[in-house]
């Protein structure tokens, strides 16, 4: 095929978003060696202050990311888990299958940040129906207040917000897998566990492995569900880390240092997902 | 054995739909509430728990001055960004993807690989890594505040899905269609656009009802990049939460800022159970 036709397939495509994308990560890096704020605005230059800050005077900046990490692989996990789950159960024979699928499909559809607001009002603690319920037995959970509850809260958003992603890219993989060694299965009497632990998992390993870094990379940047739903509070109970940049950037217009903080997180998250993905691949991949 | 199987399962999904479907129930039955009836502590049935009225949905389409909500013309706008931003992301993610699985890229230590996880690799970055600069880059611009500067936005924020989506799907479409073409004297645009482009509708689609979804529920860009002159739905409606929440309002604004996509969810799902989605999403 003709060598220069390809460029013209690609370049179109590759320069718009590096034209758009050149700017905003190259300022980034210098803004990140600058004390922008809103005092001094403008780009001056003190090293690698903003770092040092960073590493030696910031726990709270590692708090975040502590307690991002425990999110994210704690709604992952569930949502891999329940995903995976409803993804077996509606992949076979089962009544109503299309509604199912469709009904399990919605709440990705749905703006995070709306449904957030639903969800705020669901679990008002004094005239939300959860409450009005729970009540009934004499509790009055602080689902919104409390140190501990409100990680809950958010964890169980999340969940259902994206639960349906993984549900769809692992019922893609299940109704692709091919049907011989499922006809083996049953020649050898295997049970739908034994079934499902030699065949249907090993089988699924690699579109597992792909939906969990897919929902680990959108994951990380959960932000809007914390900011509608408890803006990072009580205290710093459910801030992230995109929260706590958001803050230090946009609410106390220190530009210069959260640049700093947004590339160390770039940095921790490509070196974190780069691990992730050969952990699972070892623990997944292990048995074929 | 094998009832105790299919009991647990029935039981399984009808928790999970409840669960699915609670927050919508809540949202339809607060949106016909009124000021006494959601401050009173919890009331779900229309006529029997409360006298429903359509005050909510009627501020939908007052003026603020008029103690209202007006949501059309964030409605407009949303459709618009998402529309325009879909599409130029669609038609440079699907001509870049095409090169990509075609033909072989080197550029120093970067191969077709490379290049493809570039592309993909833009989810990575958190929304609030971009906003600051973006912000400072759309100001000197004089793109702050308008629709055309959130489209650019909506580019980097859609094209790598559809890169991502379309890669894999013309890995799955033979070669041999584009070599046919090509003998039979068609220039490789030619190819592409009368015979690849025609076997790759499914992909097309796919590929556009993702651009549309992470376009549609997207906030924090419209959310930092905008501020009077132009609204998206999902800012128009946060707002709401901010002062003395008029909740009936803001579920009956919810509830239209969400049943477009609902009809997404029927489409994916017919694409699912033809099986053209294996193809497309791995």
């Amino acid at each position: 095929m003709n060598f220069k036709h390809k460029y013209l397939f690609l370049l179109p495509g590759l320069l718009v978003l590096l034209g758009i994308l050149i700017f905003p990560i190259g300022f980034t890096v210098r803004l990140s060696f600058s004390s922008w704020d809103s005092f001094y605005p403008g780009l001056d230059f003190i090293g690698l202050d903003n770092y040092i800050r960073l590493f030696t005077d910031d726990m709270r900046f590692w708090e975040a990311f502590g307690r991002l990490s425990l999110l994210s692989l704690t709604t992952v996990f569930l949502q891999y888990v329940i995903g995976f789950s409803l993804a077996l159960m509606v992949w076979k024979q089962i009544v109503f299958q299309r509604f199912f699928r469709v009904l399990f499909l919605i709440p990705m559809m749905t703006t995070p940040v709306i449904m957030t607001v639903v969800w705020r009002t669901f679990f008002h603690e004094s005239l939300g129906p959860v409450n009005d319920f729970l009540s009934l037995f004499g509790m009055q959970p602080l689902w919104l207040s409390s140190e501990i509850l409100s990680k809950f809260t958010v964890i169980l958003v999340e969940v259902w917000q994206w639960t349906p992603f993984m549900f769809l890219l692992l019922l893609a993989g299940l109704l692709s897998l091919p049907k011989e060694p499922y006809l083996a299965a049953s020649i050898d009497g295997a049970g739908p566990v034994r079934t499902f632990v030699y065949v249907t998992f090993p089988l699924m390993a690699p579109i597992s492995i792909g939906a969990i870094i897919i929902r680990l990379i959108e994951a990380s940047k959960i932000m809007d569900t914390v900011y509608v739903l408890t803006s990072g509070g009580p205290g710093t109970a459910t801030e992230t880390s995109s929260f706590y940049i958001f803050i230090k950037g946009l609410r106390e217009f220190q530009f210069g240092y959260s640049a700093a903080l947004s590339l160390t997180y770039l940095v921790i998250m490509i070196i974190s997902f780069t691990i992730i993905a050969k952990i699972l691949t070892k623990l997944m991949v292990r048995g074929s | 054995m094998r009832l105790f199987y299919i009991t647990l399962k029935y039981l399984a999904v009808t928790l999970w739909s409840v669960f699915v479907i609670a927050p919508f129930l809540w949202a339809i039955s607060t949106s016909f509430k009124d000021f006494q009836s959601v401050t009173g502590g919890a009331t779900y049935i229309p006529w029997v728990d409360f006298e429903p009225t359509l005050d909510g949905w009627q501020s939908l389409f007052k003026s603020p001055a008029r103690g209202g909500v007006d949501i059309v013309e964030p409605f407009l706008n949303s459709v618009f960004v998402t529309a325009a931003g879909s599409l130029v992301s669609i038609i440079l993610g699907t001509l870049a993807a095409y090169a990509l699985s075609r033909y072989t890229f080197k550029a120093g230590p970067m191969r077709n690989g490379d290049i493809t996880f570039f592309f993909i690799s833009q989810r990575i970055m958190p929304p609030v890594v971009l906003a600051i600069p973006f912000f400072i880059m759309l100001g000197k611009l004089g793109l702050l505040d308008t629709l055309l500067g959130l489209v650019l936005v909506y580019v980097v924020l859609l094209m790598p899905i559809a890169v991502w989506i379309m890669v894999d799907f013309f890995n799955k479409v033979p070669q041999e269609i584009d070599e046919t073409a090509l003998i039979d004297g068609c220039n490789p645009f030619q190819a592409f656009y009368k015979v690849v482009l025609p076997n790759s509708i499914p992909g097309i689609i796919v590929a556009g009802m993702f651009c549309m979804i992470f376009g549609w529920t997207d906030f924090f860009f419209a959310f930092i990049l905008t501020f009077t002159e132009v609204q998206l739905l999902p800012v128009a409606i946060v707002a709401l939460n901010s002062s003395i929440t008029p909740w009936w309002s803001l579920s009956a604004a919810a509830l239209v800022s969400v049943a477009p996509l609902v009809v997404v969810a029927f489409i994916v799902e017919r694409y699912l159970s033809k099986g053209n989605l294996s193809g497309a999403l791995k």
